[in-house]
């Protein structure tokens, strides 16, 4: 890879230069191929790149947040290895990148003025502070990205994971990973309504994602076999269909579980639905798991706290208890319209008659079933 | 000056005169011919809902009859926009409620319509006579009830893959025994059983009834009563079918087809035993769409079919159909002119089926009105991709869906560039193209300077750089839908082409490489763009800028910004850049 060009010196020559240097967006292509290979394909790069490589880079970064920050470019942590050009200069070109970024439009000073304000800011996040400033993202508490992680299994913490977990398409690395270390469940979570792009912080290491990188790399390439939300482009409800037709027509599919199954699940409280492939799970306790991940951060309340592992870990089982406690309980809607406890029929007629999902407060389901609170003992 | 040209007579000749942009350009004439237009037009197109308000709407055109709104972005199809996003209906129906009592026509596609807005519709509009909803949601049959109970001269209802809250299958049962003016009638969507007599007797009463398409709900031994009740059918999508054949129903079924001489379009078919199908050949001959996508029919008997419907126009169908089937379509249906092939195991990780580029090709080379393709497979070249486009020039719609993500060519081991390459220069009349496989920079070249009719472009997995994005955008001058998904785009494209966004309809971007920042400076200097940050994991407040957003949707409007976000929406606004983080 050719040391990457800031680009600046191209830019000063003309409005055109945008479009007619090729050299500065080369420079971005062959940077943006290097993440791109990182993050789609790559696991054989990914592997390559060891976790000292990527803290590097990301301490690289947070030295030239400032400077890029007038520059409009992404700059996402490692994305480029940036040049140690006076900060002077930079500034400059910052002003020139914004006159050429919009030639249609003309450039005012106060624009200058607020990326200098924005720069400003930008000082004051260091790198560390966006480390720890992480838990702050989830004020709405509600995030996808960590039961990812967690279902492979994976303990320790540390910078690079969140380096890691900006590039976008992360969705599809979490699959490719997650696809690995438990069957069933991430590929659930995965097919719900957003796909956690760019924003997640995994809870796994690099370590621990090279591990499962290189497991994928030695079994079967591609290694984008897992599935992705929204891919192939299918419309739900030709999915839901496929998947009567296949029960139906025994001589057509050799082989189990072909089409998908969406169904909404609900939560008592929270803001937003899901919807969830029945089809991915084979036991209860397979769907169960995979409610308690997806709406894990929810149940919490203010999950603020997503610092240590330690505490994430914690936060888990607190979950756990609080499901198999007496908390929450998960009932569904069957054909007829009535609400029943989930769990008291054979798993195969549950999703046949299953039109939707909802978790409610137990004491919301004592009407339910007599049998809630002893249910929820029992369970664990 | 002395004007004095009646407008009454300009009013006539208006009336004439149907598409929308044929009555724009009348309204640009002059201050006159502006008024008097927007005095006379009937229809309205509103492609975004959150482009225009209500009030705006009202305002210019006093006197519609039929409006059409779509709401989210078409990437809601494939769960990639939340739920709670928006496109509310009710909004909408609450300000034609007051401002068009005589209101008859909705079509919605892809909005939230809830049971207070179809009431409203139910009671406001006294002449209310067409109600579409096209991948709708929000409602449940209670709303249906509603409708059905008050609409009297309701022509059409069209529920086409809405999500119905199934409360009960009563609701048909509201239409007064004294309404008999229904026309046509699609309940594909509704799960739950319907009341059987209650539909025959609609059906029975219903003369005009040219559309009718059944729930998978309905049995199969029903069809031939409703068929024989309603000879003048046109168009049919049957219900669900039995796995046992039995001899009575086959001959019944057999009978009452024949008796429909008018039946030119079919669909459904969900489930269907083979050994059914002999009962369709007596209408083969006289169809001109076929919707297969839903049955499971293997290739013999596909071909079978298919072979007889020489008039056919439009097929939907399974990839069951495979090579041989594609090869004995081309060489049946001249008339062709719409082929949609969909993938009956999407999520295999192995081919289930013998259907290659090649059925596609030959479909290209024998079928000389093809213009519209939807194409699932899971391998492609770019000497397939070439022939395709000389074969077929007359291309409109092109959207081909390689199954598995990045697959080059499989001959070759390239990217597919230059065959959607080819594709693009080929086919000049072009309005529509969904690339997938392996695509880089290049092929974003030849679209930016080949796709000058391109208005909608669908791209996932693809491209390098912002290069690629930067093609498109200063390349494609007709573009009015563009919506991105997994492809390394970033700031630069977007920020460098921003006054594009303004003469297109939308741009959807997720999991790309905008930055916040980005987005905040875009919505700081395009007051006339809606720029809107999706964030689930939390106000991207509390990430460095140059954080990529999760979803980007940036679309037109001429009302600002919306005020029915959801927590995890916001739009950039003119204070966004400069509000400290």
């Amino acid at each position: 890879m050719s040391p990457p060009l800031l680009g600046v010196e191209e830019e000063g020559q003309s409005n055109a230069s945008l479009v007619a240097s090729s050299g500065s967006m080369d420079c971005l292509s062959q940077s943006g191929s290097g993440l791109k290979e990182r993050n789609y394909l790559g696991l054989s790069d990914c592997s390559s790149v060891d976790s000292s490589t990527i803290t590097s880079l990301s301490k690289e970064n947070k030295n030239n947040l400032n400077l890029r920050a007038t520059e409009l470019r992404l700059g996402l942590p490692g994305s480029q290895s940036p040049e140690r050009e006076p900060d002077l200069s930079l500034l400059k070109s910052g002003k020139l990148d914004e006159k050429l970024l919009f030639p249609l439009l003309p450039s005012k000073d106060g624009i200058c003025a607020s990326s200098q304000k924005t720069v400003v800011s930008g000082n004051k996040r260091g790198f560390s502070d966006t480390m720890n400033g992480f838990p702050e993202m989830k004020s709405s508490g509600y995030t996808e990205g960590n039961w990812i992680f967690h279902a492979s299994g994976s303990e320790s913490e540390s910078p690079q994971s969140v380096g890691q977990g900006k590039f976008p398409a992360n969705s599809t690395i979490n699959v490719m990973l997650s696809s690995r270390s438990s069957g069933a469940q991430p590929a659930a979570v995965n097919k719900e309504a957003p796909p956690k792009a760019s924003q997640e912080r995994p809870r796994a290491t690099n370590g621990s994602n090279h591990n499962q990188i290189t497991t994928n790399n030695s079994s079967s390439a591609p290694a984008a076999k897992a599935q992705v939300v929204g891919w192939p482009p299918i419309r739900s409800f030709r999915k839901n269909t496929l998947a009567t037709t296949s029960k139906n027509n025994d001589e057509l599919d050799g082989k189990p579980g072909p089409g998908a199954l969406f169904i909404k699940v609900s939560m008592d409280g929270a803001p937003y639905l899901r919807k969830v492939d029945l089809r991915t799970y084979s036991t209860y306790q397979e769907l169960s798991s995979a409610l308690e991940k997806m709406f894990s951060c929810f149940t919490i309340g203010q999950c603020g706290s997503h610092g240590t592992p330690g505490r994430e870990m914690l936060s888990e089982s607190k979950l756990r208890d609080l499901l198999h406690g007496s908390e929450y309980v998960l009932t569904y809607e069957d054909k007829d319209g009535d609400w029943m406890l989930v769990g008291d029929v054979p798993w195969e007629l549950f999703i046949n008659s299953c039109k939707r999902l909802k978790i409610m407060k137990s004491s919301d389901a004592i009407g339910l079933a007599p049998r809630v609170m002893e249910k929820s003992k029992n369970r664990n | 000056m002395g004007y004095s040209f009646p407008e009454e007579v300009l009013e006539h000749v208006l009336s004439f005169i149907d598409s929308d942009s044929d009555r724009n350009s009348v309204s640009l004439v002059c201050k006159s011919w502006h008024d008097i237009e927007r005095w006379c037009r009937r229809r309205l197109f509103v492609g975004n809902c959150y482009a225009v308000s209500p009030a705006i709407a009202i305002r210019r055109f006093p006197e519609l009859r039929s409006v059409s709104l779509k709401g989210k972005p078409h990437f809601a199809d494939f769960n990639l926009v939340p739920h709670e996003w928006g496109g509310y209906a009710y909004p909408w129906i609450a300000a034609f409620a007051k401002a068009y009592p005589w209101l008859e026509e909705l079509r919605l596609k892809r909005m939230v319509v809830s049971d207070e807005a179809l009431e409203l519709i139910a009671k406001k509009f006294k002449n209310f006579r067409v109600l579409v909803m096209y991948s709708c949601e929000g409602f449940s049959t209670d709303g249906l009830a509603t409708i059905a109970a008050n609409c009297r001269n309701l022509k059409e209802l069209d529920l086409s893959e809405s999500e119905v809250d199934d409360v009960s299958g009563n609701w048909l049962s509201q239409f007064p025994d004294s309404y008999t003016s229904l026309e046509s009638l699609n309940i594909t969507s509704l799960s739950s059983e319907i009341r059987f007599t209650a539909l025959e007797r609609l059906v029975g009463r219903c003369p005009n009834l040219k559309t009718l398409k059944l729930s998978h709900s309905v049995p199969l031994d029903l069809l031939p009563n409703l068929l024989q009740k309603a000879p003048q059918l046109v168009e049919l999508g049957s219900g669900l079918h039995t796995k046992e054949v039995h001899p009575d129903l086959y001959s019944k079924l057999a009978g009452a087809f024949s008796g429909c001489k008018g039946l030119k379009r079919l669909c459904g078919l969900r489930d269907v035993v083979p050994s059914y199908l002999p009962t369709l050949y007596p209408i083969c001959f006289g169809l001109t769409s076929l919707n297969l996508s839903d049955a499971p029919i293997q290739c013999p008997e596909l071909i079978k079919l298919v072979s007889q419907c020489q008039n056919l126009q439009r097929l939907w169908v399974l990839d069951y159909i495979e090579d041989t089937g594609l090869i004995a379509l081309a060489e049946s249906c001249k008339d062709l002119r719409e082929l949609r092939v969909f993938p009956s195991d999407p999520f295999g990780q192995e081919p289930n089926v013998s259907l290659t580029e090649q059925g596609l090709v030959s479909v290209s080379a024998g079928c000389p009105k093809l213009h519209s393709v939807l194409y699932f497979c899971r391998r492609m070249s770019n000497v397939a991709l070439s022939t395709i486009a000389r074969n077929r020039p007359n291309l409109t719609r092109f959207r081909l869906c390689i199954i598995e993500r990045f697959r080059p060519d499989y001959i070759t081991q390239e990217p597919l560039d230059v065959g959607f390459g080819a594709i693009v220069e080929h086919c000049k009349d072009l309005k529509r193209l969904s690339l997938s496989g392996l695509l880089t920079d290049r092929v974003f070249e030849y679209i930016g300077s080949h796709g000058k009719k391109l208005e909608m472009l669908s791209l996932a997995f693809a491209g390098d750089s912002d290069l690629g994005l930067h093609h498109v955008l200063s390349g494609c001058k007709s573009l009015r839908k563009l919506e991105i998904r997994d492809c390394p785009f970033g700031d630069k494209a977007l920020l460098a082409n921003a006054a594009k966004l303004e003469t297109m309809r939308s741009l959807w971007m997720s999991a790309c490489q905008v930055s916040y920042r980005a987005c905040k400076l875009l919505g700081q200097k395009m007051p006339r763009l809606n720029v809107e940050v999706i964030a689930e994991q939390g106000h991207p407040d509390s990430s460095p800028d140059e954080y990529p957003v999760e979803k980007l949707y940036i679309y037109r409007t001429v009302s600002g910004p919306r005020s029915d976000m959801p927590s995890f929406v916001w739009t950039m606004d003119k204070n966004s850049a400069l509000r400290s983080s």
